[in-house]
């Protein structure tokens, strides 16, 4: 009873607080820019701007909610919601301090793989069902992308399972304290997944999909009002999610010092302190990715994928194989 | 668990039905994913936990989007007309799928009632495990599947490869 209770618990935090986490990073993504590019940003609405997102929030519900007349409208309206639930569920594997996950998945790793390849329906769907050329090309664009990202978003984290010898995310994280971070040992994993997690929630340098110069907005283009809002919330929520993988799989994910806590619910505190401030850390990153790359061109995308990344995650998991085997 | 088993099956078989009678090609794909997640999770009630993630990773996640992939770039709708799939539905040429298919049903009758009353396997079979049957015990078939796969390869490749530039005269290469 008391640990159904502690998993419901956990459950109603993950939910409001990533809900809550997305619409805060509108905000500090559109301070950040402008700080990155010598500007204000929004600083009229309330304390720095904050209740900006409140009015955005608001406007967004009270638009017209249009559903185009030549659109498959099951579909159109399925596709939004793909994004959230996928994204949203894969929040379930991620342990934010020990013992604080929804579920201790022994193939939780999987989990995540699984829950982002389901992902890629949403934007794929939704570019199907507006029955729209603009929408459809973002579509096709978004499923060989992700497609062709997702091979080696899974080879690059095996380099991790190799070494800690388990799928389970707690386990990894509990391997890297008695060992060392993986960043250091698996820096080139880090770097390739790091790569293929901007390129699966589809944001700058790689928003092909929804290129506004060239395809107006892509798969969303028929979109309006929250069903838009939908897969804007949906691509911050995989932004948090990659973020909080990395810190999990390659920082040490609530490892840091305790300042001689040792025991309790604050110990617990103080390591999902950490675990929130390594998070913030890449969720900073790739806000300033966005205000430093262009982006690339479409067939370069796909070449990159394919001819570069992949090798390199093949030769990563060889070079981990062989170490390994060497140092027995 | 067992609950849990039996709803994955009947929606299973449900969506597997809708596949076959779907009009729109995309709406009977999607049915499709659907018919593998319940799978995944039949998968996962008996215990093969990893099998379940890699149902959900390359099938509902990887090879159905290319189905959708290839639905969206034919932009194939609903078929105008019902004639040829009318044609199918002549008596005659379900006499030797049906005789074949109560064949298979008495065999998996017989296999269920002379082999005991649990179907359920229920033991917990990890990735480790896989691993050491799939490159010790199936070692063979692995190999050979795999080759299997890379003759595919190569066909996709040279099919896919553009023509040579004295070839290409007359068309846009």
């Amino acid at each position: 009873m008391n640990e159904t209770l502690g998993t419901l618990l956990i459950i109603a935090f993950v939910i409001l607080g990533v809900l809550h986490v997305a619409p805060g990073l509108i905000w500090l993504e559109r301070r950040l820019l402008a700080l990155w590019q010598d500007r204000y940003g929004p600083n009229r609405v309330g304390p720095f701007g904050l209740f900006q997102v409140l009015a955005d929030a608001i406007k967004m519900f009270f638009k017209e909610d249009w559903i185009p007349p030549f659109a498959d409208k099951a579909t159109f309206i399925l596709a939004p919601c793909i994004i959230n639930v996928t994204a949203l569920t894969a929040f379930a594997v991620i342990p934010f301090a020990p013992g604080w996950s929804v579920v201790d998945m022994s193939v939780g790793l999987l989990f995540f793989l699984a829950m982002s390849s389901l992902g890629v329906y949403s934007v794929t769907l939704a570019g199907w069902a507006s029955n729209n050329k603009y929408s459809l090309l973002g579509g096709l664009r978004a499923s060989a992308q992700m497609l062709g990202y997702e091979v080696f978003m899974g080879l690059s984290l095996m380099g991790v399972v190799l070494m800690s010898g388990t799928f389970n995310l707690a386990k990894i994280v509990e391997a890297q304290q008695n060992t060392i971070w993986y960043c250091v040992p698996q820096f080139l994993g880090m770097m390739l997944f790091l790569i293929a997690g901007i390129a699966e929630t589809h944001r700058l340098p790689f928003d092909l999909p929804e290129a506004e110069a060239e395809l107006i907005a892509g798969f969303h283009s028929e979109y309006s009002s929250m069903k838009f809002g939908m897969f804007f919330i949906g691509e911050y929520i995989g932004i948090t999610l990659i973020s909080c993988l990395m810190t999990v799989l390659y920082f040490g994910g609530w490892d840091g010092p305790t300042f001689g806590i040792s025991e309790g619910l604050a110990l617990k505190l103080v390591q999902f302190g950490w675990f929130a401030a390594k998070t913030f850390v890449f969720l900073c990153l790739f806000i300033l990715l966005r205000a430093s790359f262009c982006r690339p061109r479409y067939d370069q995308l796909i070449a990159f994928g394919w001819k570069i990344m992949l090798p390199l995650s093949l030769a990563n998991l060889l070079i981990t194989g062989a170490a390994l085997l060497a140092l027995e | 668990m067992t609950i849990a088993f039996y709803v994955a099956s009947a929606v299973a078989l449900f969506a597997t039905l809708m596949v076959v009678t779907r009009r729109n090609p995309v709406h009977a794909v999607l049915y499709l994913m659907v018919s593998l997640l319940a799978v995944a999770v039949v998968f996962f009630t008996l215990g093969a936990h990893f099998a379940a993630a890699l149902e959900v990773i390359i099938y509902a996640g990887a090879i159905i989007v290319l189905f959708v992939f290839m639905i969206m770039l034919l932009n194939i709708g609903p078929p105008p007309s019902t004639r040829q799939e009318s044609l199918l539905l002549t008596p005659g040429i379900w006499v030797g799928p049906s005789a074949l298919s109560v064949l298979l049903a008495g065999l998996f009758l017989y296999v269920i009632l002379a082999g005991g009353r649990s179907v359920q396997a229920g033991s917990y079979v990890d990735a480790k495990t896989v691993g050491i049957s799939m490159f010790e015990i199936y070692f063979l078939g692995v190999e050979l599947a795999s080759m299997i796969l890379l003759a595919g390869l190569v066909g996709a490749y040279h099919l896919g490869k553009r023509d040579l530039p004295d070839e290409a005269e007359g068309g846009n290469g």
